[in-house]
């Protein structure tokens, strides 16, 4: 077993996020079998007398939402968009934007210039017009869902990753390499590549968030996934405006974006540090 | 043929307010097996100068004006990149002054020294274990195996200087230029490391460049010393002559600064004002608005090195 993923195992809350992290992934995956219902029946004795939704009760246990839909299998259906959408979008845009910055941060030059300025220029454009542009040429589904987030999100990451190529190739030890006879692939894939991947980490893990809720921001809008189709970002918006009456229908698909989240910002912080040899073996 | 040569180098950077001359007409030799220091203040061009004879400037910024740099006859500025690369670590192998940031803090030394032999012979992954535990234990490395495995964070900065030096003659150079391998290094390693240097020149032959700001290293390790001022060289000669006999004002007036344990002597002499920045040289001799023997021509005419039995100096009015 690797030195890193042995010490990452060691990691008490590490172990726990990962779990959270593997239990929701397969909760998507196998969301036929375990949802209790249908997620977009609407159930006649899911809305009381007066026709508000239930709170928590023995039948549905999360309740139900306004349109007497069992709230827990809508989350638990809902996790596949999320999911999709927190690993697939946000992991092309740090792939994407990782690529775009080490590129023109390790060649510099025009090439450099360019990427940068078209950079400036995406940071510029109002991401929600372009992402409802982007969503109005292609139809909605969940993959260019994704893909939209993903053309969005990847600027702030180029900028990041090409600040710190930068300063990366300034340091002595680029120099060093290159008097012992490397070449210029050499150094990036070996000798920079490695030093950027707690930026592209944090990234990774931080935007996760970002991205689930920028898919709810787009469903809300009506170009992100189709209803009936449930993700957490939408059951939050559908229901946002019943807060006050029904606050489990906001309360539920938050805490599960938030444990996500939180789970993907800790596995991401333990693989830093267990990835970081200076850190290896202290606690 | 001299092994190195460099030949009126002139070398700018180009900047915001166009091109700033940092090397000037540069000239020096080394010859096979010898040492030679390269002595000059903090930024009179000569890192440039050895990172030169490596390419190892980016250009631009850098832009070569004029000049050659000769190295077993071919002309590196004029090698592709591909002849340079098979030469750096090659032939010519190199140091830096700072051993705590030219390792690469993510890889284990055993790895990085791998590297240099992976890069330049085709020796078997053991074949190489073992020629890298060799090289530990040619520079002084107790442990090796133990230090293979470890970390630059690990190491002192005397231990990663060892084994920057490893690095270096992995594939045994003819030429190392160690551009300033002592100066972040406290005074018992300092000499250490230099006595290090001076042995693997001795037991394997090869030249070593030496660069630095401390004329006690020159006096203890260099044969020839060539004295750098402003971007040029004033003056070159074997290090006994120019110690006994500096004939340029500089060098005459740098030895004089130099702290003795003598009685009598109250205030160390200094040299007034500051090196002219690259850009402000005046046209003349760069030395001449802190000089005390400049003549009328030395504000007009910069004077070339001239050599005169083995001792080359750029004066008009040299110090007989």
């Amino acid at each position: 077993m690797p030195p890193a993923l042995r010490q990452l195992l060691r990691d008490p809350v590490a172990v726990v996020a990962g779990a959270v992290i593997l239990i929701m992934t397969g909760m998507a995956a196998a969301a036929p079998l375990l949802a209790p219902f249908d997620p977009d029946e609407q159930f006649f004795d899911g809305l009381s007398l007066e026709g508000a939704p239930l709170p928590p009760g023995p039948v549905f246990w999360l309740g139900t939402d306004l349109l007497g839909r069992d709230l827990l299998s809508r989350l638990i259906h809902g996790a596949r968009t999320s999911l999709v959408i927190g690993i697939v979008a946000n992991g092309a845009a740090v792939l994407l934007g990782s690529l775009l910055g080490v590129t023109a941060g390790f060649l510099r030059g025009a090439v450099g210039a360019v990427i940068m300025r078209f950079t400036d220029l995406m940071m510029a454009f109002p991401a929600l017009l372009l992402a409802i542009a982007l969503a109005a040429i292609f139809s909605p589904s969940l993959w260019i869902v994704a893909l939209v987030i993903a053309m969005v999100n990847w600027v702030q990451i180029a900028r990041v990753v090409y600040a710190q190529t930068i300063a990366i190739a300034e340091r002595e030890f680029i120099a060093a390499t290159r008097a012992v006879g490397a070449g210029p692939w050499r150094i990036l894939l070996q000798h920079v590549l490695p030093h950027l991947v707690p930026t592209m980490l944090v990234w990774a893990t931080l935007g996760i968030a970002t991205t689930v809720l920028l898919e709810a921001t787009l469903s809300y809008l009506g170009i992100g996934v189709r209803p009936p189709t449930p993700s957490w970002g939408n059951i939050i918006y559908e229901n946002q405006t019943y807060f006050a009456t029904a606050p489990w229908l906001v309360f539920f698909p938050g805490l599960a974006i938030l444990l996500l989240a939180l789970s993907f910002n800790l596995v991401g912080d333990a693989l830093r540090d267990a990835l970081d040899p200076t850190q290896r073996g202290r606690t | 043929m001299p092994l190195l040569e460099i030949d009126g180098l002139t070398l700018a950077f180009r900047g915001a307010e166009g091109e700033l001359p940092v090397v000037e007409g540069l000239s020096l030799s080394l010859e096979a097996g010898q040492v030679l220091g390269l002595v000059g203040e903090s930024g009179c061009g000569k890192s440039v100068t050895a990172r030169s004879i490596m390419r190892l400037l980016d250009s631009p910024p850098a832009v070569y004006r004029d000049g050659a740099i000769r190295f077993e006859g071919r002309d590196l500025l004029r090698l592709d990149e591909t002849a340079m690369r098979a030469l750096r670590g090659g032939r010519i192998g190199m140091i830096f002054q700072e051993p705590m940031t030219s390792l690469n803090p993510t890889f284990t030394v055993g790895f990085q020294i791998d590297e240099a032999l992976r890069l330049h012979t085709d020796l078997s992954r053991p074949a190489r274990r073992a020629r890298a535990r060799e090289l530990l234990a040619r520079t002084g490395v107790g442990a090796p195996d133990r230090r293979l495995a470890q970390y630059p964070f690990e190491l002192s900065g005397g231990l990663r200087q060892r084994v920057m030096i490893a690095m270096a003659i992995a594939c045994d150079p003819r030429l190392l230029i160690a551009d300033e391998p002592t100066t972040a290094l406290d005074v018992t390693v300092q000499a250490q490391i230099l006595e290090l240097l001076l042995e693997l020149r001795a037991r394997t032959g090869m030249a070593l460049l030496l660069i630095t700001h401390d004329l006690g290293v020159v006096a203890e390790t260099c044969d020839e010393v060539a004295v750098m001022y402003a971007g040029t060289i004033v003056e070159q000669a074997p290090a006994e002559r120019l110690f006994a006999a500096p004939r340029h004002p500089y060098t005459a007036a740098l030895l004089a600064s130099i702290p003795q344990l003598r009685p009598g002597v109250r205030r160390l002499p200094s040299i007034p004002g500051t090196v002219p920045a690259p850009g402000l040289r005046p046209p003349g001799c760069a030395f001449v608005d802190r000089c005390t023997r400049r003549l009328e021509r030395c504000t007009s005419d910069r004077p070339a090195l001239r050599v005169e039995a083995e001792h080359g100096v750029a004066c008009w009015n040299p110090v007989p």
